[in-house]
């Protein structure tokens, strides 16, 4: 029988979350690195014991975490050669986090600026990994998607990382503007029908694509419209939320952004909106049923300063028919006074044949629906604040 | 042999309880310390300087015999009492919530 882990990350530490294959009872593990922000965790889908994490903290920098027994314990992978990777009493001892730009002759871009959020230049900083992504096809390859942004790799399991510096030094980086969270790549999408192409977006920079594996960048946000910069239609400067796409639709992305839910039919060429009947169109995760690559999933936020869901009624929406029409879950979610936030990262689906539908919230809860969304039941009620929610279906 | 003490997240991170014991050869410095810091705990390479820069990160602050020795050159000789290991050298992170 197929096990699911649930991998969590939240402001103060990273939780794993486990059931059987009914997903009514769950295991918790956690805090791992307690007291760190944990911005994301993320296994590998060739083996799912290889789980990676990122470990931050404003006063001590970044860290990367790996774990090679499904988490339960972990390691910095950055061990120089012949040590030994843990101390005695099991602690990591190498050194993995080692984030440099790119910016040397032979390979390299030059640091630029970006514009402030008052529109001045302002230089290009690293701050931390926002997002984790696992090669579909070896477990050593790696990506991660940084603040400032950049998108780095690793091919030796995470020991050290390299920029693929086209895409910062594409050429526009100069208009690209942080957005609340910080100027962040936050989405990654590997194409599984066409090894060469990379998906990512920024913000707020918009989306972009890659046909070379990462060696050069397009923008790709023709149909985008942004009220609230100073050219609505420009090539970037778009706060997109996230991406997502159906690894059996691999021309279809799904994008929400700040407002707008948007859905391209050509690789990211030209978008259109599909926010059809939702409440508002503000929100920060899209995500896709496992089997049905028409379902999509969001969670509307109210916005552009409140950042909870309106009317004080937590409801995931959901479209059958890829868009435009969409209709609210809400069989066990509160539908009274609450009032948390659902973060870009913090939805996930199973690959179970009834798909289950996971997100978490900025109040602690992780929310699990075993049925496609019809019915919700919360995992855990009082986490730190969730940031990320990935899940491994286990066979 | 001289004695650091490490904030709560870093004695973490490197797998130690209480101050950490290091040999230092030449002049104990600021620099000295956190270059032996690194050779013994490389995991802890990034957490306290810059990877590039090998700079301070902003929100640490160094102590030396009650003084705050944050902002002196990191080639000045510390206090005997922290040669001597007769003290700890405090790293501290900054009160800024969270």
């Amino acid at each position: 029988m197929s096990n699911v882990r649930v991998l969590v990350g939240t402001r103060k530490g990273a939780f794993i979350l486990t059931s059987d294959g009914k997903r009514e009872k769950w295991d918790v593990s956690g805090p791992h690195f307690a007291g760190w922000e944990i911005y994301h965790v993320k296994g590998s889908a060739m083996d799912p014991d290889r789980v990676y994490a990122s470990q931050t903290s404003g006063w001590f920098g970044q860290i990367i975490q790996r774990s090679d027994d499904g988490g339960k314990t972990w390691f910095q992978p950055g061990t120089p050669s012949g040590l030994p990777v843990t101390t005695p009493e099991g602690m990591p001892t190498g050194e993995s986090n080692k984030f440099v730009y790119d910016t040397s002759a032979e390979t390299g871009k030059p640091l630029t600026t970006h514009q402030w959020y008052d529109g001045t230049p302002h230089p290009w900083e690293f701050k931390r990994v926002w997002h984790i992504e696992p090669s579909l096809d070896d477990p050593d390859i790696v990506y991660a998607g940084v603040e400032d942004a950049a998108l780095f790799r690793s091919a030796d399991g995470g020991q050290s990382w390299h920029e693929l510096p086209g895409l910062r030094g594409h050429g526009t980086g100069s208009l690209w503007q942080p957005g609340a969270g910080g100027m962040c790549l936050h989405s990654i999408v590997l194409d599984p029908a066409n090894k060469e192409r990379i998906f990512v977006a920024i913000s707020a920079a918009g989306a972009f694509r890659s046909d070379d594996a990462g060696a050069t960048w397009k923008p790709i946000n023709q149909g985008l419209r942004s009220q609230y910069i100073p050219d609505p239609t420009a090539e970037v400067g778009h706060c997109v939320h996230h991406i997502t796409m159906h690894p059996s639709h691999s021309n279809v992305l799904f994008m929400q952004k700040h407002w707008d839910v948007m859905r391209s039919d050509d690789a990211g060429d030209s978008w259109h909106e599909i926010s059809g009947n939702l409440p508002t169109d503000f929100g920060f995760v899209i995500d896709l049923h496992a089997h049905e690559p028409e379902t999509v999933y969001v969670v509307p936020i109210k916005s552009d300063s409140e950042h909870y869901p309106p009317d004080g009624k937590l409801r995931v929406y959901r479209s059958r028919t890829g868009g435009n029409e969409w209709e609210a879950l809400t069989n066990g979610l509160p539908q009274s006074n609450c009032y948390v936030n659902v973060l870009r990262d913090a939805m996930a689906v199973d690959s179970l044949d009834s798909c289950g539908v996971y997100f978490g919230t900025t109040g602690g809860q992780v929310y699990a629906s075993p049925d496609a969304g019809d019915t919700w039941a919360p995992i855990v009620r009082d986490l730190p604040a969730v940031l990320s929610v990935e899940v491994q279906t286990l066979t | 042999m001289i004695l650091v003490a490490l904030p709560a997240h870093l004695r973490a991170l490197a797998g130690v309880k209480g101050d950490v014991e290091l040999e230092i050869d030449g002049p104990v410095t600021r620099r000295s310390i956190l270059d032996a810091l690194e050779a013994r705990y490389p995991m802890l390479r990034g957490t306290i300087r810059d990877h590039v820069a090998g700079e301070r990160r902003p929100l640490l602050r160094f102590f030396a015999c009650g003084e705050d020795v944050t902002h002196e050159p990191a080639d000045t000789p510390l206090p005997e009492p922290i040669a001597s290991g007769a003290e700890p050298f405090f790293i501290i992170g900054a009160i800024a919530g969270g």
